[in-house]
């Protein structure tokens, strides 16, 4: 690829798993073999119809797919402005539409003949959909996740736990998603016979961020669909919430090359993208090195990583998928933010006038589609992934709002 | 090129011995303890000097260096201080070769140039950047070539004959065989693995042959010593600095322990003769 304005938005990487300077592969000489591997077999597995066949089958039967495209009416009189619709992957199998791109990681270690399958977790809804997973298929899993995490996650902690995962606390850095992403990856070097390595996002070393980007693409292409079977056209806009960015990735992918419709990816804000606590990388970050890609990160003056703040675990980390980086220096996807604060009342907003509590990362989104739908006309049609449900993140929003049992916040 | 990594090798060569090279992470457990640590390791037997360039976020290493980057970014080290205490080093010793270790970001943070200038005037001879493979390293080896500083590679159990050629295609320096497959720090590998391994790396290269990772004691090192170039030990020497934290001996202690280290890979091919 080269820096010029790209014709089309849906060709990249290139062969070197770059997005123009991003992307790449920035690992550990003992993994680079095994990362290759793994792009092979990607590749061979894309060209095998009976591999897309199974991943089909799977997500019908299994994950419940498609997930339903919902016209959320009340919050769209509510708002006073865009239709807004509901892309609804909080209904898949486990929650999330992590479980999209794990089917698809499984399937591809089977073929590969491994038969341990390591995992990184934030909100634990990657963790808990690879530990579904990889007991379906009778596989050994092993999931990192930050000790500060498996305290503001306990349901989900229980979860993989019932599920038969290995689940390892992370008690490095700030104890949150990238240091359960650095620990995997340690783990891996020293495990590279046996063990497939599931990331959650569209990020790491190539081939994950195309891959993942690839399996999660049935989000945007089931909207597609179902826009068109609803209302006859293209949607106006979409608006997804983005941490490492593979939810917004999977709705916009199939839309990039749609000059009509316009992206918006919400950036976690923390206590405000000027205070210093937020997971805003995109908005507040300069391009460098982790987790084997180039990319934008929360960085210091001298290149040391920032630890990260947000109220969600899912969006609780320093860095972006590659392709996002690239999206946002071409300015075709738009990056903006959403303190606490904004997805908490969002979070009340969506449970109130659509009776659904939405997990916390995609509360984000609802924030800046509260914001943004009251300005654009009644024609305008939006739609925002629904990319989790709030189930996981009782606690939190309980303690945040300061509620006790049985009490009710006016 | 920097001259002064071939002339090493070269006279440990004609003394018919292995080299031992120690790694400290550099400001471990601040700048100037760390200074006085690296000032001491040639006295000790130290032939070649590895500083660890401190990381928030070190992927491959293990719990002993994670911790090493962490008291000494406590302390305030930066990339320029890093170089800085490098400078000094070589200020008062101008023959023992100094190869920076490390991670790819604070290095792009400073830029490559910039980087690559500060450490040839800084009396650097050859980095080992350990997240820039050779699909990725061109814009820092082309950096690093024009200060005439060598891009050290590495090696792994994983790289096969096919990739080992691509690895060796631009290596410079020495050839860092990382020896088992894991974060430093780790388990050993087998005597009989390394000196099969090494045979394997002379086969298509005639860089000196370093053997790294897993290596704790001078009996693993002595081993090592018989068949490679040089041995290579981290997270042992680390280790001995965490343990002596705070206490007034933690120079002497790192001093002997390399000592130690050095008498076992000295005496290694003595012993096999």
């Amino acid at each position: 690829m080269t820096d010029a304005p790209a014709n089309s938005f849906t060709q990249g990487p290139d062969e070197r798993g770059h997005f123009a300077d991003y992307g790449g592969r920035y690992v550990a000489e003992t993994l680079m073999p095994l990362i290759l591997e793994v792009e092979r077999a990607y590749e061979a597995a894309t060209r095998d119809p009976a591999f897309q066949a199974e991943f089909d089958d799977l997500l019908t039967h299994y994950v419940g797919r498609p997930s339903p495209l919902y016209f959320a009416e009340r919050l769209t009189e509510h708002l006073g402005g865009a239709k807004i619709y509901f892309k609804r992957d909080e209904v898949n199998f486990t929650g999330a539409h992590k479980i999209n791109n794990v089917v698809g990681q499984i399937l591809l270690a089977r073929r590969m003949g491994k038969t341990r399958i390591i995992a990184e977790t934030g909100a634990g809804q990657h963790g808990v959909a690879t530990a579904t997973v990889a007991a379906r298929f009778g596989l050994s899993c092993t999931v990192f996740m930050g000790a500060v995490d498996m305290a503001r996650q306990r349901s989900n902690v229980h979860r993989m736990t019932l599920l038969g995962a290995d689940i390892r606390p992370v008690h490095s850095g700030n104890a949150t998603l990238k240091d359960a992403m650095n620990e995997a990856l340690r783990h891996w070097v020293a495990e590279v016979d046996d063990t497939f390595y599931v990331i959650g996002t569209v990020a790491g070393p190539h081939p994950y961020p195309a891959m993942v980007r690839d399996f999660q693409s049935v989000i945007g292409r089931e909207v597609r669909e179902q826009i068109l079977d609803r209302e006859g056209r293209l949607p106006d806009s979409l608006v997804a919430c983005i941490g490492g960015g593979s939810n917004a990735m999977g709705l916009f992918h199939p839309f990039l090359d749609e000059p009509t419709v316009r992206c918006r990816a919400v950036e976690a804000a923390g206590r405000g993208v000027d205070t210093g606590e937020h997971a805003a990388s995109l908005t507040r970050g300069r391009p460098g090195v982790l987790h084997g890609n180039k990319t934008y990160l929360l960085q210091d003056a001298d290149g040391q990583i920032i630890e990260p703040y947000s109220i969600s675990a899912g969006l609780d980390y320093p860095g972006v998928g590659p392709e996002h980086a690239w999206l946002r220096d071409q300015g075709r996807v738009e990056y903006v933010h959403a303190t606490d604060q904004a997805a908490l009342d969002a979070f009340q907003l969506c449970a109130r006038t659509e009776g659904i509590l939405p997990a916390l990362e995609p509360a984000h989104a609802l924030a800046h589609v509260a914001e943004w739908a009251p300005t654009l006309p009644a024609d305008h049609l939006m739609v925002m992934n629904l990319c989790g449900r709030g189930d996981k993140d009782m606690d939190t929003v309980v303690e945040a709002l300061g509620l006790t049992a049985g009490e009710a916040k006016r | 090129m920097s001259a002064r990594l071939t002339r090493r090798f070269e006279a440990l060569a004609r003394a018919g011995r292995a080299g031992l090279v120690t790694f400290v992470t550099a400001g471990d457990p601040d700048y100037e303890t760390g200074l006085e640590i690296v000032r001491a390791l040639p006295q000790a037997g130290a032939d070649v000097i590895e500083l660890g360039m401190p990381f928030t976020d070190p992927m491959a290493d293990g719990p002993a260096i994670q911790e090493a980057g962490c008291r000494a970014l406590d302390a305030g080290m930066t990339l320029a201080r890093v170089l800085d205490l490098a400078a000094a080093f070589r200020a008062g010793d101008a023959d023992t070769p100094v190869v920076l270790m490390g991670y790819i970001n604070p290095i792009l943070a400073m830029g490559l140039e910039t980087f690559t200038a500060r450490a040839a005037a800084a009396g650097v001879d050859g980095l080992i950047v350990v997240d820039m493979p050779p699909e990725e390293d061109a814009p820092l080896r082309r950096a690093a070539s024009a200060q005439g500083l060598h891009l050290i590679r590495l090696a792994t159990p994983t790289t096969d004959d096919d990739r080992l050629v691509r690895v060796l295609d631009g290596a410079s320096g020495f050839l860092y065989y990382v020896s088992v497959a894991g974060v430093t720090g780790s388990k050993s590998a087998a005597g009989a693995d390394i000196d099969a391994a090494v045979a394997r790396l002379r086969r298509q290269t005639d860089l000196p042959i370093a053997v790294g990772f897993g290596i704790r004691t001078a009996e693993q090192a002595g081993a090592v010593a018989r068949s490679a170039d040089a041995a290579v030990v981290g997270s042992a020497i680390v280790n001995v600095v965490k343990a002596h934290l705070g206490r007034p001996d933690l120079v002497d202690a790192v001093s002997r322990f390399v000592a130690d280290l050095s008498a076992g890979v000295r005496a290694a091919r003595k012993e096999h003769s």
